[in-house]
């Protein structure tokens, strides 16, 4: 096997878009208070990956401790029963059990360049949560991870796991009890103590520069994924498949192929119970552009430009907004976004159990089913990738009671 | 006279530098605690000696806002309440005789969908005189500029003790209404009060400029608006009032009541 196959990928980087703008979408629109830490914030993460000193830690700790490079697997029986080669890039074998960790470790090494010792984070599954808790651990900094209450509730293994790590979970009781709200308070939490506190965003969300940060960490899965296809079968990929809530494992694997346009590039969003008002996620196949969480995006709001409930299955897709990098991939059509539902994700969870031995997350359990549907097309060839971005273990109760109806 | 020069001369009149404490400028919140109560809280807000009213729109996902401001605007969504209402009340209330300039206060999403110019033309007609966006921060706000400027509406831009000198010229260059001084690193409501950070604030922008100076966030008490007489022009007033008129039977006498207790007994 190649050695370079072995070493963690290399972070694609590039300059940060100017103004933080995606064609239309993108920007900051956030208080006052925090633009001159956004500006700080720009400015130490092109140095630090202009740093060859800070690229090498970082790679260390993704090769030493976080388990990097993780593998790409040829999942056979998944791929007989699709008719189809699937090819899943093994995120779920990261350290802490999703690729929140590659965002979390990039930007816990950050803050410590700028001197911020209380890190603020919101999460949904609390894989966001759980992984900045546990970089905070490693860094030695205090960490407050606001999640809401209806999320705690779903994800109580997660929360018992960040206290053990030393973190404080904040329970978030407004709107929804969901990422959203959590999102919105830990922003709150940042406006106040803006000065001595980093926001890890855990998505490639925000208002500039936290999209071209978050994408810039999550492009390890994508460069190393390319390696990776290329020296296993001697091709690219026909298609790369991931799920999208906020978007960053997507991001993150579909940096590695923008420039291969050849390689067609599907997102998968919750479909949740259906595509009423409030029942899914789906905010790139059913949302409208606005502002949410200081970007421009593609958002799901009633006509008054109220941002509407959400749900899905997956704490983790159960976001009204969308990154600003997707909504214009959407727009220029580079890649598609479908919706895909609870049920069929479930499907896809018990799929990957049994064929494969795996148990996806649901989050991306809904880009198995997308890529395992790609198959009912005769003429559809591959290799299909798909990044399976997490383990499913988190979800067990959530999977066992819906089983149980 | 542009429209651009006579947006927010009402405002920066009503707001004029005088001796003794600051002006009071009263917060209150389109359709809260009930959808029928803006209009005769917008009235006794002004009989209560309020120089210019804040008018709040409510929105589903406020950052800037701490807990008392969140839970009124769900309240007041719960209500029915949306931009286009509001206007209506705002017409409501000028018709029967509401003379105080009124800004108001919201995020830019529910602008966006109504489109900036439709609803800078829209408020204008309804009897608004400024605008007021949290989330909306200078190198963003070209657009809303604009169409405000077109339409004749104020805009009032906002400056934190976080915000550097060059940025606070920037932001008093670019308000029509007043520059509205954040008190402190934080969201609306109950805090710590009285932090240097927001006379510093004050003292750092009256070197800088000669529009009126409000200081907002925080400001609940009388003796902590008498303490800045001479270093802010007004105090924008909100979370407390928001609190009285909660579970009050009379919500626009608990506002007024409110408000005449933050104002020093001739």
């Amino acid at each position: 096997m190649d050695p370079a196959v072995n070493r963690p990928g290399k972070l694609l980087i590039t300059s940060p878009p100017p103004a933080g703008r995606y064609g239309q979408f993108g920007g900051r629109f956030v208080p006052e208070t925090v633009m001159p830490a956004l500006a700080e914030l720009e400015a130490a993460a092109v140095a630090a990956f202009a740093d060859p000193q800070f690229l090498e830690e970082l790679a260390d700790l993704h090769a030493d401790y976080a388990g990097r490079p993780t593998p790409c697997y040829f999942a056979s029986r998944l791929s007989e029963h699709a008719g189809l080669a699937i090819w899943l890039k093994r995120e779920d074998l990261l350290h802490t059990g999703a690729h929140k960790l590659n965002n979390a470790l990039g930007q816990l090494l950050l803050a410590r360049r700028m001197g911020k010792r209380r890190i603020v984070a919101e999460t949904g599954a609390g894989q966001h949560g759980l992984a900045t808790a546990t970089a905070c651990a490693l860094f030695d900094l205090d960490c407050v991870v606001y999640m809401g209450e209806e999320d705690m509730r779903r994800q109580a293994v997660n929360v018992a796991k960040m206290n053990l790590l030393g973190a404080r979970v904040e329970p978030v009781r407004s709107g929804s009890r969901t990422l959203k709200d959590a999102t919105s308070e830990a922003i709150r939490d940042w406006v106040t103590n803006v000065r001595d506190t980093h926001y890890v965003i855990g998505s490639a969300v925000g208002p500039h520069p936290y999209p071209w940060l978050v994408r810039t960490l999550q492009s390890v899965i994508g460069s190393e994924a390319r390696e990776q296809m290329l020296a296993a079968t001697g091709a690219l990929p026909t298609q790369v498949v991931a799920c999208v809530g906020g978007g960053s494992n997507a991001i993150g694997i579909f940096a590695g192929f923008l420039d291969d346009s050849q390689v067609r590039l599907l997102g998968v969003e919750a479909g949740g119970r259906g595509l009423g008002r409030g029942e899914h996620g789906a905010s790139l196949s059913h949302g409208r552009p606005g502002v949410l969480h200081g970007s421009q995006s593609f958002l799901l709001q009633d006509e008054d430009g109220q941002v509407d409930s959400t749900h899905s299955i997956s704490a983790g897709l159960d976001y009204p907004g969308v990154g600003p990098e997707h909504a214009q991939l959407r727009q220029s059509g580079r890649a598609r976004y479908i919706a895909v539902d609870d049920e069929q994700a479930l499907a896809a969870f018990h799929l990957l159990c049994r064929l494969e031995g795996i148990l996806p997350a649901l989050e991306s359990a809904h880009a198995i089913h997308a890529a395992v549907a790609l198959g009912r097309d005769a003429d559809a060839e591959g290799p299909v990738l798909v990044c399976l971005s997490g383990r499913g273990d988190k979800d067990i109760d959530t999977v066992l009671e819906w089983d149980q109806g | 006279m542009s429209a651009d020069e006579f947006a927010g001369a009402r405002i920066r009149q009503a707001l004029a530098r005088r001796p003794g404490p600051p002006h009071l400028v009263p917060y209150v919140m389109a359709g809260f605690p009930h959808r029928g109560d803006t209009v005769p809280q917008l009235l006794a807000a002004e009989a209560a000696g309020g120089a210019v009213v804040e008018l709040g729109l409510p929105y589903s996902d406020p950052l800037a806002d701490g807990p008392t401001i969140q839970a009124a605007g769900q309240r007041a969504l719960a209500e029915g309440m949306s931009v286009a209402l509001a206007l209506e009340q705002v017409r409501d209330a000028r018709a029967q005789g509401l003379a105080v300039p009124l800004v108001v206060m919201t995020y830019l999403n529910p602008l966006l969908q109504m489109g900036l110019g439709d609803f800078c033309r829209r408020a204008v007609r309804a009897g608004v005189e400024g605008l007021l966006v949290p989330d909306l921060p200078l190198e963003e706000s070209e657009d809303l500029i604009g169409a405000a400027a077109q339409a004749g509406l104020a805009v009032v831009t906002m400056v934190a003790p976080t915000t550097p000198d060059w940025r606070l010229k920037r932001a008093a260059e670019l308000s029509t209404g007043f520059l509205y001084c954040v008190s402190r690193t934080g969201v609306t409501g109950a805090g710590s009060e009285d932090r240097d950070e927001g006379r510093q604030l004050l003292a750092r922008a009256r070197q800088l400029t000669d529009i009126p100076l409000a200081l907002g966030f925080g400001v609940r008490r009388l003796e902590q608006i008498q303490r800045l007489a001479g270093l802010a022009d007004a105090v924008v007033v909100a979370s407390v009032l928001l609190e009285a008129a909660a579970d009050a039977a009379d919500p626009a006498q608990a506002v007024g009541l409110t408000l005449r207790g933050l104002q020093a007994s001739a």
